[in-house]
């Protein structure tokens, strides 16, 4: 609503022929200056009202890109009922993404990887957490934040090993005796997860 | 269909499976595989509530499938 204010209030007050010109939309600069032109020109005009908040200023801007690689990791690991870790600076995470077990350092190049059934470990100092992930996305970004969603992980000692090698043991057996696409599919994740939870467990 | 683009597809999409439902099964397997008492925990969070009603002259009908009393 008010991202012609400032071309409008810069508008001479007494309209002439000249002025009464509308600008076009094309010539608007392409981004917003920011608001602090927009609000030193509201106060100019009107001093006793504060200035309007933009939906803009509600967010908080993301931490710019350092110049030099910053020392720590900051990871944001989100679950979709809780925040298992909320901006803790590591030093390194290693993810299952779908093209194979990703290191992500500080200073990681900004990525996107959409995680395969497998174990996520978060190295900080001489502790390693390992946590096993269902299936998600790691956004990484330029500034050494790294946000890792998933729908479901647990601790590695939360799985039970008797439970996966049955299962493996079962979708196995499924999958051999798969005769549609759907069949083979459901019991070829099935095997897919239970071997990743096997490897967890015995890796 | 997406699966028919020359992209190459995981092996669930060729066989008509989105990726939310890929993601939703493999937490399910993940849940199923726990130690008491965190596999009980968890299956309560895996309760989907369903309740579905058809719609006519712009009144709801009788809902016709219902999920929202948990089932053991």
């Amino acid at each position: 609503m008010f991202r012609r204010a400032t071309s409008l209030l810069a508008r001479p007050i007494i309209s002439s022929a000249r002025a009464r010109t509308r600008p076009f939309s094309t010539d608007l600069p392409a981004t917003e200056a920011g608001d602090s032109n927009f609000i030193e020109n509201w106060k100019k005009l009107i001093p006793n009202i504060d200035p309007p908040k933009t939906p803009l200023s509600f967010m908080q801007p993301r931490p710019p890109t350092p110049s030099s690689i910053p020392t720590k990791l900051t990871v944001n690991f989100v679950l979709p009922y809780a925040s298992e870790l909320a901006s803790k600076e590591v030093d390194m995470i290693i993810i299952p993404a779908t093209t194979g077990h990703m290191g992500v350092l500080p200073g990681h190049v900004a990525t996107i990887a959409e995680l395969k059934p497998g174990v996520m470990s978060v190295h900080e100092g001489n502790d390693t957490t390992k946590y096993f992930v269902s299936s998600g996305f790691a956004f990484i970004h330029a500034n050494s934040f790294a946000d890792v969603i998933a729908v479901e992980a647990v601790p590695l000692d939360h799985i039970d090993q008797s439970l996966v090698q049955k299962g493996l043991a079962e979708f196995t057996q499924k999958l051999s005796s798969a005769s549609t696409d759907l069949e083979k599919a459901e019991a070829q994740i099935g095997v897919d997860v239970h071997s990743a939870l096997n490897a967890a467990l015995t890796g | 269909t997406v699966a028919s683009t020359s992209a190459a597809v995981p092996f669930w999409r060729s066989a008509g499976i989105t990726y939310v439902a890929y993601s939703s099964v493999c937490a399910n397997l993940l849940r199923n595989c726990l130690k008491e008492p965190h596999k009980s925990e968890a299956l309560t969070r895996e309760k989907v509530h369903i309740s579905r009603s058809k719609w006519a002259d712009g009144k709801p009908q009788k809902p016709s499938l219902r999920l929202d009393t948990p089932e053991d």
